[in-house]
C-alpha cells in the first residue's frame, strides 16, 4: 500500500470519524485527534528514505484515472522539493492539537475535525502532480482555515475570515482560467506532461500569452504568501485566528504559494518568470523593507510576528527570483525554516495570551521573572528568528542573500537591510515584553510554561538547533530538487524564446 | 401534408409522461370539487405517484427513441435529461409542499394539479420539436406556475408576484411569438431542423438582418424565461413574493426547461447564425452574472438572495451557450442538472425554518442554527459551498465545465470575467454560513423545531447528489455528453 497515499487518506479519515463522533464523546475529540495525528506523522517518517534515494525522481506515485472527461487523473508524488514540506505539515498538526488542549471549550469535535481536514488540504497541496488536482486540494485548505478563524478566532474574527477567503478564492480562480487555458492546448491536466509538453516545443504561445499565464498564476501563489502588496489580509487573519490557525496559516499554508511558484511558474513559464524577475525582486525587497517597518511599531505581538512573515516571505520570494541554486535552496530552506521558527512565535505568544488574556505588549513586562524557563525559549526562539548563526534561519537567509547578491547585489544590499531590522523588532519587542518591571497584572497571571506547553514547543527548539547546524539532513536532497526545477526553467526558458522569435 | 395524423401506439409510448401528468392532473380538479375536504389529505402523496410514474414512463420513453405525432415532438437523449431533471424538481417539490401546505392551512388539490400542469409544459418544451410546440408548451407551463406563484390569495406579496409575473411574461411570450411569426414568415416552416437547413442556405433565405431580427425576438422571450439581463428584473420580486415551495420550483424546474428549449432552438435552428447570435449571449452572459452577483451581495432576505443568484447562475449557463460547442451544451446540461440539486436543498430549508407566514426568512434569523441543528446547518454549507463552487461539491465541476467549454471555444475574457465573479459570489454565501455558525442564536433559532420527513429526504438526497457528483462527476456528465449531440 502507498504510504503517501495513507499519509492524506487518514487525516480525511479522521475527519469524517470525528465529525460523526457522537456528542457524549466530545470530551475525547482531542484524544484521538492527537493519536491519529501522531500515527500519520509516524508514517510520514517513512517517507524520507525512498524520496533521498533520488530526490529527483517522483517517489510513491500513484497515477490513476479520477474522472474520464476532461481526463482528470489522481496523481500524486513526491520529491525532495515536496518531502519536507509534507513533513513539517505532519509534524505541526499533533503539535497544534497539544497547543489547543486547554484553549478550545467549545465544538472541541468539530475544531479538531477541521485541523485534520487541513492537513489533508496542505498534504494534497504539496503531493498533487496534477494541475486539477492540485486546484482541488489547494480550494480545500480554504474551509477548515475559514472556520478555524470563525468560529474559534477574536473579536474581528469574522471580518478576518471573510476576507481571508475571498482574497484566496480571487487569486485561485483566475489560476484556474491559467489551467484551463493549458489544458485546452495540451489535452491534459497531468502535470509532468504539461511541462514536457511545454519543453519540447510544442505548445507554442506568444510572449504576451505566455506573460498572462505566469501572472495568472503568479497572483494566486503571491496572495497565498503574501508578497506585498498583496499581503493586507495576513495580518487580520493572523490576529483573529487561534493559536494552531495562525501556525498552521503562517508554517504551512504560506508555503503553499512559494511551494507552487517554485513547482509550477518557474518550470513551466521559464521565460516570463526570468523577464519579470526584477519586478518581482523589487516587490519582494519592498516586502522585506516594509514589512520590517511596519512589525517594528505593531502594539500587539501577534500583528507583529505576521507582519515579521510578510518580511521573511519577501527573502523566500528573493531567493526564488534569484535564478540560482543558492538562491533557490535558500528559498527552500527558509521556508522550512520560517515554519519552524515562525509556528514556535505563535505558539508562545499564544501561551502569554491564554494567561494574561492580552495580546498588547504594553500589558506585559518583566515577564522573565515569573516565568523563566517559558522567557528562555521565548528567547532562542526570537534568535532563530532574527538569523543568529547556529539557529535555522542563518542558514536560510545566508543562502539567499548569496543567491541574491550573485543575481542583483543591489538585491542583497536591500534584503540585508531587512535582516538588521528584524533584530530590531524582535530584540525590541522581547525587552518590553520580558524584561524591566513586572506590572500587576502579569505578576498575579503569568505562570510558567506547563509540561503540557514544553512537550509542544522543545520539538520546535531542537529543530531550531538541528536545522541551524546539521544542514546536511536536509539540504543536499533539496538542493538536488531545486538542480531539477532550474534545469526546467532554463529548458523552458529557451524553447519559449525560440517560440517567440518564430 | 402526413397521410393521416392518427396517432401510432409508439407515438403515445413516447409521450406517455405528458399523458400521464396531463389525465392526473384532470382528474386530481375534479376530486377537488367531488370528494372535498376528505380527499385533500391524500392529493399530495398521489401527486408523489403520479410524477413516479411518469419518472419512469420517461425513462421508458428514453429507451423508444424517435419522432412522435407527425415530428412535433422529439424524444431524443436531451429531451430524457431535462425530462427526468424537471420531473425529479417536480417530486421534491411535492415532497416539501405536503408539510408547507398543512402548516399554512392551504392543502388543496388544486396546488398538486398545477404542479402537474406545469410539469406537463416542462415535459413538452425538453421534447419540442417545432416551434408553435415550444409556445405551447411555454404557456401550458408558466400559465400554471402564474397561479402558483399567487396561490395564498389573501397575501399581498403572493399577489404582486403573481401579477409582476403574469404581466411581465406575457410581454415576453408575445416578443417570442412575434420571433416565432418572423421565422415562418422567412422559412414557411415551423419545424427546427427543417429551419437550420433552409436558414443555412443563402439560395432559400437571403435577409440577414431579417434573420437576425427574429433570432433578436426569441432571444428576448427565452431571456426572460430563463432571468437573463437585462430582462431579469421580475426575478427577485416574483422569486421573494412567491410561496416559498413554488420559489423553489421555479428556481430549478421551469428554469431548466426554458433553458432547454433555448438551447434546442438556437444550436439547431439558428446553428448557422451563431456567429450573430454569440455576441447577443456573450454580452447577457457577462451583464447576467455581474447584476446577479453584485444585487446578491446586499441582500438581507434569504429568497430575495437565492433569487439574485440564480439570476447569477443563469449567467453561468449562458456562458456554455456562447460556446456554441457540443462540450459547452454537455456543460449546460450537467450545471442546470447540479444547480437543480443546490436549489432544491437550499430552499428546503428556507421552507422549513421560514415557520408560519413565512415569517423568518432573514439571513440573521438563522444566527447560531449551527449549535441548534448542526446537522441543518452542516448540510445547507454543502449547499452553499456547491453553491460558490468549492470542489469536492458538483456546484465546482459545473462551473468547471462551463469555463472549460468556454476557453476551448476561445472565450478567455468572458472566463476570466466570470471565474472572477464567482469569487464575488462567494461573499454573499459566506455570509450565511458566518451567521450560521459564528453567530449567538436568537428567537428564531430557539424555536425552531425538526423538518418533517419530507423536507428531510430532500436535503439528505440533494445533499448526496452534490456530493456524489462532486466526487465522480462522470456519471452525469457522460449522459449529458451523450444528449448533448442535437439535431446532429
Amino acid at each position: 500500500m502507498n504510504l503517501l497515499n495513507w499519509t492524506i487518506a487518514l487525516p480525511a479519515l479522521g475527519f469524517v470519524l470525528l465529525l460523526l463522533m457522537p456528542a457524549g464523546l466530545k470530551d475525547k475529540a482531542k484524544f484521538v485527534a492527537l493519536i491519529l495525528s501522531l500515527v500519520i506523522f509516524a508514517m510520514s517518517l517513512g517517507l524520507i528514505g525512498p524520496v533521498l534515494a533520488d530526490p529527483q525522481a517522483r517517489s510513491f506515485e500513484i497515477n490513476v484515472p479520477w474522472i474520464d472527461t476532461p481526463a482528470i487523473r489522481y496523481h500524486i508524488a513526491l520529491d525532495g522539493l515536496s518531502l519536507w514540506l509534507v513533513i513539517l505539515s505532519t509534524f505541526l498538526t499533533p503539535l497544534c492539537i497539544l497547543i489547543s488542549w486547554k484553549y478550545i471549550q467549545h465544538r472541541e469535535k468539530e475544531y479538531y475535525a477541521f485541523l485534520l481536514l487541513l492537513e489533508v488540504g496542505v498534504i494534497g497541496v504539496f503531493a498533487a502532480m496534477d494541475l486539477f488536482l492540485f486546484y482541488v486540494y489547494w480550494e480545500i485548505t480554504l474551509v477548515p482555515m475559514y472556520f478555524l478563524i470563525g468560529i474559534w478566532g477574536h473579536d474581528r474574527r469574522i471580518y478576518a475570515t471573510v476576507k481571508f477567503f475571498l482574497y484566496t478564492m480571487a487569486g485561485s480562480v483566475l489560476m484556474l482560467a491559467a489551467i484551463l487555458y493549458l489544458y485546452s492546448h495540451t489535452g491534459t491536466f497531468d502535470y509532468p506532461v504539461v511541462r514536457e509538453l511545454i519543453a519540447s516545443g510544442r505548445v507554442p504561445m506568444s510572449a504576451s500569452v505566455e506573460a498572462l499565464l505566469f501572472f495568472a498564476f503568479f497572483i494566486a501563489f503571491a496572495i497565498k504568501v503574501p508578497l506585498w502588496p498583496l499581503h493586507t489580509w495576513l495580518p487580520d487573519a493572523h490576529v483573529e485566528a487561534p493559536t494552531a490557525g495562525s501556525v498552521m496559516l503562517a508554517s504551512v499554508m504560506l508555503k503553499m504559494g512559494t511551494y507552487g511558484i517554485v513547482r509550477f511558474c518557474l518550470p513551466l513559464f521559464g521565460g516570463a518568470a526570468r523577464h519579470y524577475a526584477p519586478l518581482i525582486g523589487a516587490l519582494a525587497i519592498t516586502g522585506i523593507i516594509v514589512g520590517a517597518l511596519v512589525a517594528m511599531v505593531q502594539p500587539n505581538m501577534k500583528k507583529l510576528v505576521a507582519y515579521s512573515s510578510v518580511s521573511h516571505l519577501g527573502f523566500v520570494v528573493l531567493g526564488i527570483f534569484s535564478f540560482n541554486q543558492q538562491g533557490l535552496d535558500g528559498a527552500v530552506y527558509q521556508m522550512l525554516c520560517h515554519g519552524i521558527s515562525t509556528g514556535a512565535l505563535f505558539m508562545l505568544v499564544g501561551m502569554l495570551y491564554e494567561r494574561n488574556h492580552s495580546l498588547e505588549i504594553k500589558a506585559y513586562g518583566g515577564v522573565a521573572t515569573v516565568a523563566p524557563h517559558l522567557t528562555t525559549i521565548f528567547l532562542i526562539t526570537t534568535l532563530a528568528s532574527i538569523g543568529l548563526p547556529l539557529l535555522n534561519n542563518f542558514v536560510g537567509e545566508f543562502l539567499v542573500l548569496q543567491g541574491a547578491a550573485i543575481a542583483n547585489f543591489n538585491w542583497a544590499v536591500g534584503a540585508g537591510v531587512g535582516v538588521i531590522l528584524s533584530a530590531c523588532y524582535m530584540l525590541w519587542m522581547f525587552q518590553r515584553t520580558f524584561l524591566g518591571k513586572t506590572p500587576h497584572d502579569v505578576a498575579h497571571h503569568v505562570t510558567d510554561i506547563n509540561a503540557r506547553e514544553l512537550l509542544a514547543v522543545v520539538p520546535l527548539v531542537i529543530l531550531m538547533v538541528w536545522m541551524g547546524t546539521v544542514t546536511q539532513t536536509f539540504l543536499p536532497s533539496i538542493g538536488r530538487a531545486n538542480a531539477a526545477i532550474l534545469e526546467q526553467t532554463r529548458n523552458s526558458q529557451q524553447v519559449e524564446a525560440a517560440n517567440h522569435a518564430r | 401534408m402526413p397521410d393521416n395524423f392518427i396517432p401510432t401506439s409508439v407515438d403515445y409510448i413516447r409521450t406517455l409522461p405528458e399523458i400521464i401528468l396531463i389525465v392526473a392532473g384532470a382528474v386530481m380538479m375534479f376530486l377537488e370539487g367531488l370528494a372535498g375536504e376528505r380527499h385533500r389529505k391524500g392529493s399530495g402523496p398521489l401527486a408523489l405517484i403520479v410524477i413516479l410514474g411518469a419518472l419512469a414512463a420517461a425513462l421508458n420513453a428514453g429507451l423508444n427513441k424517435g419522432l412522435a405525432y407527425q415530428n412535433f415532438l422529439v424524444i431524443d437523449d436531451f429531451a430524457t435529461f431535462f425530462r427526468v431533471l424537471v420531473l425529479v424538481v417536480g417530486a421534491f417539490t411535492v415532497l416539501c409542499s405536503i408539510s408547507y401546505l398543512k402548516r399554512e392551512d392551504s392543502d388543496s388539490s388544486e396546488y398538486y394539479a398545477l404542479i402537474l400542469f406545469s410539469l406537463v409544459g416542462q415535459c413538452l418544451l425538453a421534447t419540442s420539436n417545432e416551434l408553435i410546440m415550444v409556445f405551447i408548451g411555454l404557456e401550458i407551463s408558466s400559465i400554471a406556475t402564474y397561479i402558483l406563484a399567487g396561490f395564498h390569495r389573501d397575501d399581498r406579496r403572493n399577489n404582486e408576484a403573481a401579477i409582476k409575473y403574469f404581466l411581465l411574461g406575457s410581454f415576453a411570450t408575445a416578443f417570442l411569438l412575434y420571433g416565432v411569426a418572423w421565422i415562418y414568415g422567412l422559412t414557411g416552416t415551423t419545424n427546427l431542423t427543417q429551419i437550420g437547413k433552409l436558414l443555412a442556405d443563402p439560395r432559400t433565405v437571403n435577409a440577414p438582418w431579417m434573420v437576425g431580427t427574429a433570432c433578436a425576438l426569441m432571444f428576448v422571450g427565452f431571456a426572460f424565461k430563463v432571468s437573463a439581463a437585462p430582462f431579469q428584473s421580475w426575478t427577485p420580486d416574483v422569486y421573494q413574493g412567491a410561496p416559498a415551495p413554488i420559489t423553489m420550483f421555479m428556481s430549478a424546474g421551469p428554469k431548466a426547461a426554458a433553458f432547454a428549449v433555448f438551447l434546442r432552438v438556437f444550436t439547431t435552428a439558428f446553428s448557422g447564425q451563431g456567429e450573430s447570435w454569440e455576441y447577443i449571449v456573450w454580452i447577457s452572459a457577462l451583464l447576467t452574472m455581474i447584476i446577479g452577483n453584485f444585487a446578491a451581495l446586499t441582500q438581507s432576505n434569504i429568497k430575495r438572495m437565492l433569487a439574485y443568484s440564480s439570476i447569477a447562475h443563469a449567467g453561468y449557463v449562458l456562458v456554455a451557450i456562447a460556446a456554441r460547442s457540443e462540450i459547452g451544451t454537455a456543460a449546460a446540461l450537467f450545471y442546470l442538472a447540479s444547480y437543480a440539486f443546490m436549489n432544491l436543498g437550499a430552499f428546503a430549508i428556507v421552507i422549513h425554518f421560514s415557520r408560519h407566514h413565512e415569517r423568518y426568512v432573514l439571513v440573521e434569523d438563522l444566527a447560531g442554527l449551527s449549535q441548534k441543528q448542526p446537522v441543518i446547518a452542516a448540510l445547507f454549507t454543502v449547499f452553499l459551498l456547491s453553491l460558490i463552487g468549492v470542489p469536492l461539491t458538483s456546484g465546482f465541476f459545473g462551473k468547471f465545465y462551463i469555463f472549460k467549454a468556454a476557453i476551448d471555444s476561445k472565450l478567455f475574457w468572458l472566463s476570466v470575467l466570470g471565474l472572477l465573479n464567482s469569487a464575488v459570489a462567494a461573499y454573499y454565501y459566506l455570509r450565511v454560513i458566518v451567521v450560521m455558525y459564528f453567530h449567538e442564536p436568537g428567537q428564531s433559532v430557539e424555536t425552531a423545531t425538526a423538518p418533517s420527513a419530507g423536507i428531510n429526504i430532500t436535503l439528505w438526497a440533494s445533499a448526496i447528489a452534490i456530493v456524489v457528483l462532486g466526487v465522480f462527476p462522470s456519471l452525469l456528465l457522460n449522459f449529458a455528453t451523450q444528449s448533448a449531440f442535437l439535431g446532429k
